[in-house]
């Protein structure tokens, strides 16, 4: 009966540290990205296929937004606030993110490339 | 010999004048159909005045008083005229947007056509929710009805997040439940009412449920500009045709890496720019297009 409880408690704190493990992988990176009108800084992101990424999202002037059309994600930058955008690319490639709240003449122009190793 | 409207238009096609007849399904071609009970309009979208750009457009200025020009010149007055969008070009200055819009509208007064509707695009109307647009053009969406057709105007500029909201779709919900499945409808709209190029921002972020809406009707058109070139595109059985611009050509979409203006080409001025002439065939179950272009 001892005998099959030590195991139990080993095999608990083995999964407990497993589980650890995956907890650790799975953090995300936090990548901050600011915005002000027409341009994101940075406007040029690099991650990893299948790596979590967290976007920090703040403004610099105006109301605005992030999307990022190829994975379906998008947030609204509000100014004052810290908005989040989560991201764990499943495909290789370069894409395009832009600002997609209209933000006056240059919005056309308000976009970055995300490269997805 | 007299001419009807149809075979003016074709002999016109062969001296180069009249460009194009779509033969997508929901867009017949010319020379098809029966002229008794038909009717046209003509469509003009994205001015932009304002702009200044001498490197996409040096004629800024006279390229829309050369438009208006070429309508008052067709050999038959339209039913209507409808610029889809963009009147003018954005400023964050509001009293400038409304001289621009004053100006705009002054030109368009020269229009020799009694009944020309407005609608806003993203320039006119996002940086102040459409104000300024409703002060000069009155409501940023409305229907009418002509011969037999209902025409919804919608509105997915206001908002600048590119929403039609959910006010106006309950607004087009009530609209819709007042038509039979087989009436004929044409719907306006300043962007693309589905995902042409989200990367371009060419697109309605809540485009699909007007859609899903519109599509239990069976006979549904639209027409709208944005994207400063044409396009045509089915979602099921509803064609969306979108318009040359009157100030600058846009590159097809994704078709390079960011979606710039096409540079101004000494060689062929005013290329890719134009206007076009929707005609209602068949009481309004077909649409005819022909494409002209702006000429020096």
């Amino acid at each position: 009966m001892r005998r099959s409880r030590r195991i139990v408690l080993a095999a608990g704190l083995l999964a407990l540290a497993g589980g650890a493990g995956v907890l650790a992988q799975k953090q995300p990176r936090v990548i901050k990205v600011s915005a002000r009108r027409f341009s994101f800084t940075p406007h040029e992101i690099t991650v990893k296929k299948g790596e979590p990424v967290l976007f920090e999202l703040t403004s610099e002037d105006i109301f605005m937004g992030m999307n990022i059309p190829d994975f379906g994600v998008r947030s609204d930058i509000v100014p004052g606030k810290t908005m989040q955008l989560a991201l764990t690319p499943d495909k290789a490639g370069t894409f395009t993110f832009l600002c997609d709240v209209f933000c006056g003449d240059g919005h056309e122009g308000m976009s970055g490339t995300l490269v997805v190793t | 010999m007299t001419l009807d409207r149809r075979q003016f238009l074709q002999l016109a096609a062969l001296g180069g004048g009249a460009v194009l007849a779509s033969s997508l399904p929901g867009c017949a071609s010319m020379g098809l159909g029966k002229a008794s009970d038909d009717f046209y309009f003509v469509q003009l979208s994205d001015t932009h005045w304002g702009f200044n750009g001498p490197a996409v457009n040096p004629d800024a200025r006279g390229t829309l008083p050369k438009a208006v020009a070429a309508v008052n010149a067709l050999a038959q007055p339209p039913d209507f005229i409808i610029f889809t969008g963009d009147l003018t070009h954005t400023t964050d200055n509001p009293v400038e947007r409304r001289k621009r819009m004053a100006e705009f509208k002054e030109v368009a007064a020269q229009l020799n056509v009694k009944t020309v509707r407005f609608m806003p695009g993203e320039h006119d109307a996002s940086l102040d929710n459409g104000k300024a647009f409703q002060e000069f053009f009155g409501a940023t969406h409305y229907t009418f009805d002509h011969k037999g057709v209902h025409f919804i105007v919608l509105d997915n500029v206001s908002d600048p997040a590119a929403r039609i909201g959910d006010e106006q779709l309950g607004w087009l919900a009530q609209d819709l439940a007042s038509q039979s499945r087989d009436a004929r409808i044409v719907v306006f709209t300043h962007r693309p009412l589905f995902d042409l190029a989200p990367q371009w921002d060419w697109a309605t972020r809540d485009g699909a449920k007007a859609v899903e809406m519109l599509m239990p009707f069976t006979n549904v058109t639209v027409f709208y500009g944005h994207i400063h070139q044409e396009n045509h595109h089915m979602t099921g059985h509803i064609a969306h045709h979108s318009a040359k611009s009157l100030i600058f050509p846009l590159p097809a979409p994704m078709s390079q890496p960011k979606r710039d203006p096409l540079p101004w080409d000494p060689a062929n001025p005013y290329r890719g720019l134009g206007f076009r002439e929707v005609e209602a065939e068949d009481k309004g179950t077909r649409f005819g297009i022909n494409e002209f272009p702006v000429k020096a």
